[in-house]
């Protein structure tokens, strides 16, 4: 017995490479898919390297307020939070970017607080919520989806209105609403306990919301699966349930939640940040990029660097992770490159 | 009262305690603050006190606001928002003089034609009516007005009727069935005399002062004996609310049957309408004004645009110290702030010039070290809790902090810190956060919407540790700060409604307040010594941690001409010359 995506043992002199390394191969060949995992390496190292940033070359605590805090600027030593001295004197403006990597690199937020050192750590609050909510979302989504396909009759019925309901929602109002309520007692489902300000708080929530973006296809991937001929000669020959589901079905259906794996971090990241961004994602001390746009909302007119910098990075690892998710779809079914899409 | 634009709720009891003397007049105040504008183009002496400019009268004054502050009614409203505007609508027995500065404070007749006659020992109060008032609907004003309209603050069930009203006579039966109030024995009404006596059940010093304030305004006796939301009552002011949609606008125009009788007390409007619009966002109220499409803006300017209205607009900005304080309460019921020396730690660990960093800088705020705000009665100069003592703010003591901390044991023990979600009280929030991080607590800043976070801090059934609040007088009186925001009176477990946040209940400060109350009726001054020791015993037990004195600024246009700051209702609208 064998399945879809197996190929029959080869009679050909050339053994075939088998369906993994073709892909691998597939996706090597990728320049716009290689750029972006380029990118985003950069960003991963960048992010891993905080710690170091900010102790040995900045000497900072991203974390710790520095209202009265001073730094060197051109060999003078100034204010990190200068008060106005022109005019009324009223107002109170960060230090900008000095472009010096041990003196506030891209200035400082409203706390005193380096804007670079933050941006660092900040990615790596971001990057692990996206990448734990979309592997937490692909994992649950695809255990949704295959149990729901392939058992089918009632409860296909149930978990398909459940997913129904959840995807009626606005995504970021089921998001924004859910985070409201859990920010202030955190989360309690049986002995699992969520704290209020963790950061599985937001992870969970993400992850919860996207579920059915990813368990609605697959379970129509196994609703076509299990009328397949080797699947029913499987029933039929009286093989366990968990093992066709193992051996005949997962395989056919984890490639495709392999495509989603980029495409839901960046969805998570962005939902994330904009959940920080309202307050209700990540909060304080953590920082993420969405908090700190946050933080820089009310230095827009003076120092706008505090918003632009994570900003440009939440869409340029957003941009990565959907180039390359497009690899990774390019390189896992190929016919979905010629129909033009997933 | 809080600064929030939101309606504040009922203080209920609050001044339960605080009925006894204190003079009238804040003239004394130990201060060097005239009060003036910071602005050199701020008029210095108000035109309260001179005659009235006919050549600036007319034209219409363009106001700006983020939001409305809801119902338009002056029994009800509790904001700083109308309060202000109403100094030139309503009127009451009482008010407080329209003028620049200090002399703001003081209370002069306005529908009284003098100041009462005070007899039974302090607790009956006899007012003459002036002859020829009439409300802007054209009924004259009669003794029958003046006894429905305080019989009305009970019906509307005011936020202070329980709290500045209790003391008439019958009170007690209006606030138990508001909708039956009558106050035959507490409010009488005399049409052949014209006159009006009101009977309290024990003397209350600051009862004129509370007669002076937006609640106590006489509105017809017709009017509805609910909240009359956003239908504007009619007024005896030199103005009248002609359409009021809290969603869009409040248009203020000339009341055609005013005519001015006390210059001080009500004095004649310069422009001929005040359009009041909401909903712009706070930069743009900014770039309204800049460009002269507004007149002035309600809200406090975004952080980010201080700079350049201090700079290139400077001529417009007018900025003036305010008698409140800024201040994190800390629950001395609740570990870790059930231990003193915790409580202390805090006190000296808060550097008070960073928090005025970042309210805004030097010149938006000082730092505060007492309870009165300098220039308030009984303000003493003193500040135990900065480096090496003194008697004004000089740095933070992050070292004795930590060894208090070490000393009390609780580092390491969980502290939730609860502030309003808006950028100042935020980032103050997020400073204080990392403060107690740094003494070794586990600190988490709980932001909570404006218009949730005063009623929730004051509820113990929150549990809250450390919040994060402001207080800004109503009246000129040392007991609305220490009787009000820290008696045993004040503090209702499990009310919203317990404004001594902190639960700080010591019988024996207790006892000493009430000295001070009862010393009041007889000598002020003394009376104010006493209040200034209080502060200062108050502070020794560090419920709470006084953090800035603010300032405000108030941005206006160019055209804008006469601006007169009171420091009890603020800018005076009324007087502003657009022409």
């Amino acid at each position: 017995m064998t399945h879809t995506v197996t190929t029959a043992p080869s009679t050909g002199a050339r053994r075939s490479p088998g369906p993994w390394r073709t892909a691998a191969s597939d996706l090597l060949r990728n320049r716009s898919a290689l750029a972006a995992a380029a990118v985003l390496l950069l960003v991963v190292l960048a992010t891993v390297c905080a710690p170091l940033y900010a102790n040995h070359l900045a000497h900072t605590d991203p974390f710790q307020s520095d209202v009265s805090g001073t730094t060197v600027v051109d060999g003078k030593r100034v204010p990190v939070l200068t008060p106005s001295s022109t005019g009324l004197g009223l107002g109170v403006t960060p230090i900008g970017p000095t472009w010096d990597p041990a003196h506030y690199f891209l200035g400082a937020d409203n706390q005193g607080r380096d804007v670079m050192a933050r941006l660092l750590y900040g990615g790596r609050t971001s990057l692990f919520i996206g990448v734990t909510a979309a592997l937490l979302t692909c994992a649950l989504g695809t255990a949704v989806g295959v149990v729901a396909g392939y058992t089918g009759g009632v409860v296909d019925s149930v978990i398909s209105r459940i997913l129904d309901v959840i995807w009626a929602f606005p995504v970021y109002l089921l998001a924004i609403c859910l985070s409201v309520v859990l920010l202030t007692n955190g989360l309690k489902l049986g002995p699992v306990t969520v704290e209020a300000g963790s950061l599985w708080l937001p992870i969970t929530i993400i992850a919860a919301i996207y579920v059915p973006y990813i368990a609605r296809p697959l379970r129509g991937q196994v609703l076509v699966l299990r009328n397949k001929e080797y699947i029913q000669a499987a029933i039929g020959s009286g093989a366990p349930t968990l093992r066709i589901l193992r051996r005949e079905v997962l395989p056919n259906v984890v490639p495709t939640a392999i495509v989603f794996v980029p495409l839901m971090t960046a969805l998570a990241m962005l939902t994330e940040s904009a959940l920080s961004f309202l307050s209700v994602g990540v909060q304080p001390p953590d920082a993420s990029w969405g908090t700190i746009i946050q933080d820089g909302l009310g230095l827009l007119y003076t120092r706008p660097a505090v918003t632009i910098a994570p900003g440009l990075l939440i869409a340029l690892t957003t941009a990565a992770l959907n180039v390359l998710g497009d690899g990774v779809r390019d390189a896992l079914d190929p016919s979905a490159r010629l129909r033009g899409g997933m | 009262m809080p600064r929030s634009a939101l309606p504040h709720r009922a203080r209920r009891g609050a001044f339960a305690a605080a009925t006894v003397a204190l003079a009238l007049t804040a003239a004394a105040c130990s201060s060097s603050d005239d009060g003036s504008s910071s602005n050199p183009n701020a008029s210095s002496s108000g035109s309260g006190s001179t005659a009235f400019q006919s050549q600036h009268k007319g034209g219409t004054l363009k106001l700006v606001s983020h939001a409305a502050a809801g119902s338009f009614d002056p029994q009800v409203n509790y904001t700083l928002q109308y309060w202000q505007l109403y100094q030139s609508l309503y009127d009451g027995l009482l008010a407080f003089k329209k003028v620049n500065g200090q002399e703001s404070f003081t209370v002069v007749p306005d529908l009284a034609s003098a100041m009462p006659k005070v007899s039974n020992a302090g607790k009956t109060y006899t007012f003459t009516l002036r002859k020829g008032v009439t409300f802007s609907n054209g009924k004259a004003l009669s003794t029958d007005d003046v006894v429905a309209s305080f019989e009305r603050i009970f019906k509307v069930a005011s936020p202070t009727a329980g709290t500045f009203y209790n003391g008439i006579v019958g009170a007690d039966a209006c606030l138990k069935t508001p909708a039956s109030c009558t106050l035959p024995k507490g409010v009488i009404g005399d049409a052949k005399t014209n006159t009006v006596t009101i009977n309290l059940t024990a003397a209350d010093p600051e009862f004129e002062y509370k007669l002076a304030v937006p609640h106590a305004s006489i509105v017809p006796k017709d009017s509805p004996a609910k909240d009359a939301g956003t239908k504007p009552l009619p007024s005896t002011g030199p103005y009248m609310a002609a359409s009021y949609d809290p969603n869009r606008a409040l248009k203020l125009v000339r009341n055609p049957h005013f005519k001015e009788w006390s210059r001080e007390a009500q004095p004649q409007g310069y422009p001929d309408a005040v359009d009041y619009t909401f909903g712009q966002t706070v930069e743009s109220e900014v770039t309204a004004v800049e460009n002269g499409q507004a007149d002035w803006m309600f809200d406090p300017p975004p952080a980010d645009r201080l700079n350049e209205i201090g700079t290139k607009y400077a001529s417009q900005a007018h900025v003036n110290p305010l008698t409140a304080f800024w201040y994190a309460t800390l629950n001395v019921n609740m570990a870790p702030f059930n231990n003193k020396l915790a409580r202390q730690a805090i006190n000296y660990a808060v550097d008070r010039s960073a928090i005025v960093r970042l309210y805004g800088g030097t010149n938006l705020a000082s730092p505060a070290c007492t309870i009165l705000p300098p220039g308030f009665p009984g303000h003493v100069d003193q500040c135990d809790y900065t480096k090496g003592g003194g008697t004004t703010w000089k740095a933070a003591d992050l070292a004795k902090a930590k060894e208090l901390v070490k000393k009390s044991g609780t580092a390491g023990q969980e502290v939730g810190i609860v502030v309003q979600d808006d950028d100042v009280n935020k980032s103050i929030g997020q400073y204080l956060q990392s403060l107690l991080t740094q003494l070794g607590y586990k600190a988490t800043l709980k932001p909570l919407s404006a218009n949730i976070q005063f009623t929730y801090i004051q509820n113990t059934k929150n549990k809250v540790q450390l919040a994060l609040t402001s207080w800004y007088q109503d009246y000129p009186a040392a007991s609305d700060f220490l009787n009000v925001l820290l008696s045993c009176a004040s503090y209702h477990p499990g009310s919203d409604s317990s404004i001594n946040i902190s639960g700080f209940c010591d019988k024996g400060i207790d006892a000493k307040m009430q000295t001070a109350i009862k010393t009041a009726q007889t000598d002020r001054t003394s009376a104010n010594k006493q209040w200034g020791a209080i502060d200062q015993q108050i502070m020794g037990e560090s419920p709470v941690v006084p953090l800035i004195n603010p300032k405000m600024i108030d941005f206006t246009s160019t055209r804008v001409g006469d601006y007169q700051f009171s420091k009890q209702f603020y800018m005076l609208v009324g007087q502003l010359w657009v022409k």
